[in-house]
């Protein structure tokens, strides 16, 4: 019987054995004090979990607060499974975005699989019925075998997850970096549909009320997950393999409609998904919001394995299962509908009004402590900051272009970078049109996806470049948001909103907190300015292997609301004759670039600046000209400069090509990622019109029926060559760079 | 006309089928239960896409015992249009509506894309309204689609006109002779892998999956007026 096993309250002390769990003395001390008494071993993984950074954000609750949660779309902020951001004729998306990175760098497949279908629970608890899937993966570079591995196994984790429960995945981003080598980055979002009516709250409302468990029964899986990802990843980390969940996406597509179908009943009076910290979270922070408490009888959670103490289940994270409160008195009817999906449907326990999460086990309570402890009193640390010297050596460099002696073939390799190359190796293998609302599918700048029965359609992104960040974490993170807003207005779309997964190093250490400080401030500014608040999101710190950082992370996720699919707008040029400008001037910008770590093998330097001002400005005219039927192709120019952006939006066009005339510097012209530029084509009828409401667009050539790409600088010939030869070096890559 | 959407434990284009003949074909839908007992009400059958059971032991295995496809075997041998998709098309091999069986693609790799195919034969019930020899373009969507039977069984279906689709330009997945779907000797049960409810508006990219459930009803429609 491993309940003999189970320290007493008083070895827990004395051994110190709550180390293990990741509580400090202090904190330990903390949980002494709070109880009156020594807490025993259940009760101390309740605290152990609850304030680990992954469920508390001890760590980062000083900086989150910076961010703006507020606008007159917003109708749920951060607190709850997602936010909701209303789009009129009382509708409403919901979304957010979270991490998996620790799970996934020691089971990839399944911790991919994992993430994927935890931000989907996230998401319907809301009530919201789940239309999309994204993701923003990072991995290292794909010569070692391990990372080929890595990223071969999320891919088809996403992919198997998401394919069999039936939501398209749509989009996302993948960058690959040296820094990602042991603790790559999977990131997943998701994004739902609501009407305002039909909102849910995870709340533990109504003394006497039923708490009842729905969904699949609980095993030993995921035990001390949430604790686990608030470590650093080491050698030793593959021993905790047993802390990784292993999905079931067809239980999961039987809970999402039983679930549907539940919100639809006046019975129902809260919902909220077992994720992280399982039973222990979703049971203390329902309380909690309610003001309230719960007790439950353990002996009636649905098992899967046999003599599973209080402790296990409490701390299990067996995956597709919901907590829910029900009115007392209608579990019969409740019962009978999860039934039809061959579901659990358990009454556990009951809502109490004495502030405590009471948990009863054969007959003994073995667990009584207050909610608020667990969900609201975690302690919050200051941590201190301090810049790194790499910073201010940064800083001092002068911007220079790297050296390039073949315009031509320097564009090939660009294409052939990873980060730049198509992702059609991956996005192949998710089904990113069924519910067959995709308009624009994988590869442009964001997908969109049309509200059925309206004329609306939703734009959404993921986005972050870590290495502007890297070199300087509050430019970067301006940027991160701004790019996300720039993908989103070419495709047509209105920025609504933001979710974040911010994911970061040991914050510990004063230059990673420095980093994380500067990164918030950065994208809050940029929230502000381009009027898109944060309305939730998820934090991941201790991204470190054998006590290296990952690159500053913070990922944005951005959805955006086209007012009409007429507007809608993609990156290929459509059809020969049509102008080419671009919008937004060019500097010599190179630090952090495509090109800088073509030439160099590294980065350094100051990131690219950013002017938030004219980056608002250029993005509402953009947008004015879309809505305004002047704009054939957009396209925002980002990694690889303005001639990979040339490039890829003559990809697959079928026989289309392009002809421009730059001036300067060659390598500045084609090369610098200097931010707030658009690459957009126009027919010419609207050319007037279009020059009129664009001030900064300046006309570069034309869209050609030849299909070559054919860049001349300052009358000069750079590239003169078939697409053909771009496309297949770009096409080709990811597939190439695996085999 | 009347079909019914039939929908098992893990269908998850079930929604996309009721929409195609909803709101772009213009006919009655209605999703029908695993668990129901009778079609009898019904003008057509529709098995959709989806996991059914999860895929679990192997693509269509369990869902061809559910009670609703003594139903669907009783409709096909009373002569009703059976149009099975994706996962339809495995549960239709798995109930031995159709022959031969489903291998994973030879990449071993599920794969989304739209992909071009010919119509091998437009003498049937759900390919008349296309032209012999017409090239189409419609998405598929599968891990397991690679489609195979033995050499004797393959001459009885080039011979009999029982190939109505095959993948023209690339063979995405490895199957037979290209074969992208199937009809039974009778003609009224067609299992296609790729997704011709996914090919009813041009928003989308392609509407060329329309003229296959326009087919369908022109069928019954013709078929009812002689009848009646």
């Amino acid at each position: 019987m491993s309940l003999l096993l189970e320290p007493t309250a008083q070895d827990i002390k004395n051994d110190k054995i709550y180390r293990e769990m990741g509580l400090t003395d202090e904190e330990f001390g903390m949980v002494e004090s709070i109880l009156g008494r020594l807490p025993n071993y259940t009760e101390l993984g309740l605290f152990s979990v609850m304030w680990s950074e992954h469920c508390s954000y001890k760590n980062s609750k000083p900086l989150l607060k910076k961010f703006p949660v507020t606008g007159e779309r917003v109708l749920q902020g951060p607190g709850e499974g997602a936010g909701i951001v209303d789009i009129g004729d009382g509708q409403a998306v919901a979304f957010k975005i979270e991490s998996h990175n620790h799970p996934s760098a020691i089971e990839p497949y399944q911790g991919a699989a994992t993430g994927v279908g935890g931000i989907i629970r996230d998401v319907f608890s809301m009530g919201a019925r789940p239309i999309a899937i994204l993701n923003s993966l990072r991995f290292g570079e794909l010569d070692s075998a391990r990372v080929r591995y890595l990223f071969e196994e999320v891919v088809a984790g996403i992919a198997g997850y998401g394919n069999c429960i039936g939501i398209p995945t749509v989009g996302g981003e993948i960058q690959f970096d040296a820094s990602y080598d042991g603790n790559p980055l999977v990131n997943a979002m998701c994004v739902g549909l609501i009407d305002h009516k039909d909102i849910q709250k995870g709340q533990a409302k109504g003394v006497g009320n039923t708490v009842m468990y729905v969904g699949a029964k609980t095993g030993r899986d995921g035990i001390h997950g949430a604790t686990f990802a608030s470590e650093e990843l080491s050698d030793a980390s593959e021993e905790k393999r047993p802390a990784v969940q292993v999905g079931d996406p067809f239980m999961e597509k039987l809970l999402l409609e039983a679930c549907l179908e539940l919100i639809k009943s006046d019975a129902l009076i809260g919902i909220q998904d077992m994720g992280a910290a399982g039973l222990t979270s979703s049971s203390a922070e329902m309380a909690s919001k309610a003001g309230s408490g719960i007790e439950m009888d353990l002996d009636l959670v649905p098992q899967r394995e046999t003599g599973m103490t209080g402790y296990e289940m409490m701390l299990s994270e067996s995956q597709e299962r919901m907590l829910i409160v029900i009115e007392k008195g209608r579990e019969k009817e409740i019962q009978e509908l999860f039934h039809k999906y061959d579901l659990d449907a358990v009454a556990v326990g009951h809502v109490t009004d004495d502030h405590h999460l009471r948990l009863i086990h054969k007959g003994e309570t073995i667990a009584d402590v207050p909610v608020d402890a667990l969900a609201e009193d975690a302690p919050v640390y200051h941590k201190p900051s301090s810049e790194p010297r790499y910073y201010r050596e940064f800083q001092a460099i002068e911007n220079t272009e790297p050296e390039v002696e073949n315009i031509e073939e320097t564009l090939l390799k660009l294409l052939k970078q990873p980060t730049i190359a198509s992702k059609e190796w991956v996005y192949d293998q998710y089904d990113y049109q069924v519910r067959t609302n995709t308009v624009v599918t994988p590869g442009s700048d964001a997908a969109v996806l049309r509200i059925r029965g309206t004329e609306k359609a939703l734009a959404m992104t993921t986005d972050c470049n870590s290495r502007y960040l890297y070199l300087d974490p509050e430019t970067g993170g301006k940027i991160a948001v701004a790019e996300a807003a720039r993908n989103i207005v070419c495709s047509g779309g209105l920025p609504l909103a933001i979710t974040d997964c911010l994911n970061f190093g040991n914050p510990e250490k004063p230059e990673i907190f420095w980093q994380m400080e500067k990164a918030v401030d950065g994208m809050s500014e940029a929230c502000n300015v381009l009027n898109a608040p944060v309305i939730g999101g998820n934090v991941s710190l201790y991204n470190e292997t054998n006590g290296t950082a990952v690159y500053p992370t913070p990922v944005v996720g951005m959805v955006g609301l086209i007012e009409n699919v007429d507007h809608i707008t993609t990156q290929s040029f459509k059809k020969a004759g049509d102008l080419v400008y671009v919008i937004g001037e060019t500097a010599t910008e190179f630090g952090g670039s495509e090109l800088q770590k073509l030439v160099h093998g590294n980065i350094f330097g100051k990131s690219p600046e950013l002017d938030l001002t004219i980056e608002s400005g250029r993005q509402a005219q953009l947008l004015q000209a879309i809505q305004n039927g002047l704009i054939s192709s957009a396209h925002d120019l980002a990694e690889g400069g303005l001639a990979v952006a040339l490039a890829e939006s003559t990809f697959g066009t079928d026989g289309l090509g392009v002809e421009v005339d730059t001036n300067g510097s060659v390598i500045t012209a084609l090369f610098s990622e200097t931010q707030s530029r658009f690459l957009v084509s126009v027919d010419p009828e609207n050319q007037a019109a279009f020059e009129k409401l664009v001030a900064d667009a300046e006309k570069i050539g034309h869209v050609t029926a030849q299909s070559a790409l054919i860049i001349r600088n300052e009358g000069q010939a750079v590239v003169n060559r078939p697409v053909q030869d771009f496309e297949a070096s770009w096409r080709g890559a990811i597939a190439c760079l695996l085999s | 006309m009347k079909f019914a959407v039939i929908v098992f434990p893990g269908s998850n284009c079930d929604i996309d089928m009721y929409h195609a003949i909803k709101d772009e074909l213009g006919e009655e839908a209605e999703f029908v239960w695993h668990d129901t007992e009778n079609l009898d009400g019904f003008d057509g059958i529709l098995l959709p896409g989806g996991f059914s059971y999860g895929d679990y032991l192997r693509s269509g295995s369990i869902a061809r015992f559910s009670s609703v496809m003594k139903e669907v075997v009783k409709a096909a041998e009373a002569g009703k249009p059976v149009l099975g998709v994706c996962n339809g098309f495995q549960i239709l091999l798995e109930a031995g509506l159709l022959p031969g069986a489903m291998l994973r693609n030879k990449k071993l790799k599920f794969m989304c894309r739209t992909v071009g195919l010919r119509v091998e034969n437009n003498d049937t019930m759900f390919t008349k309204n296309y032209e012999e020899g017409q090239m189409i373009q419609i998405p598929i969507a599968h891990g397991e689609g690679n489609y195979y039977c033995d050499d004797k069984t393959y001459n009885q279906l080039k011979d009999n006109g029982q190939i109505a689709f095959t993948y023209a330009l690339e063979n995405p997945n490895g199957s037979l002779g290209d074969i992208a779907g199937i009809t039974n000797s009778k003609g009224n049960v067609l299992g296609m892998m790729p997704h011709p409810e996914r090919a009813v508006d041009s928003l989308l990219g392609s509407a060329d999956g329309l003229k296959l459930f326009q087919s369908i009803v022109k069928h019954w429609r013709d078929s009812n007026v002689i009848t009646a």
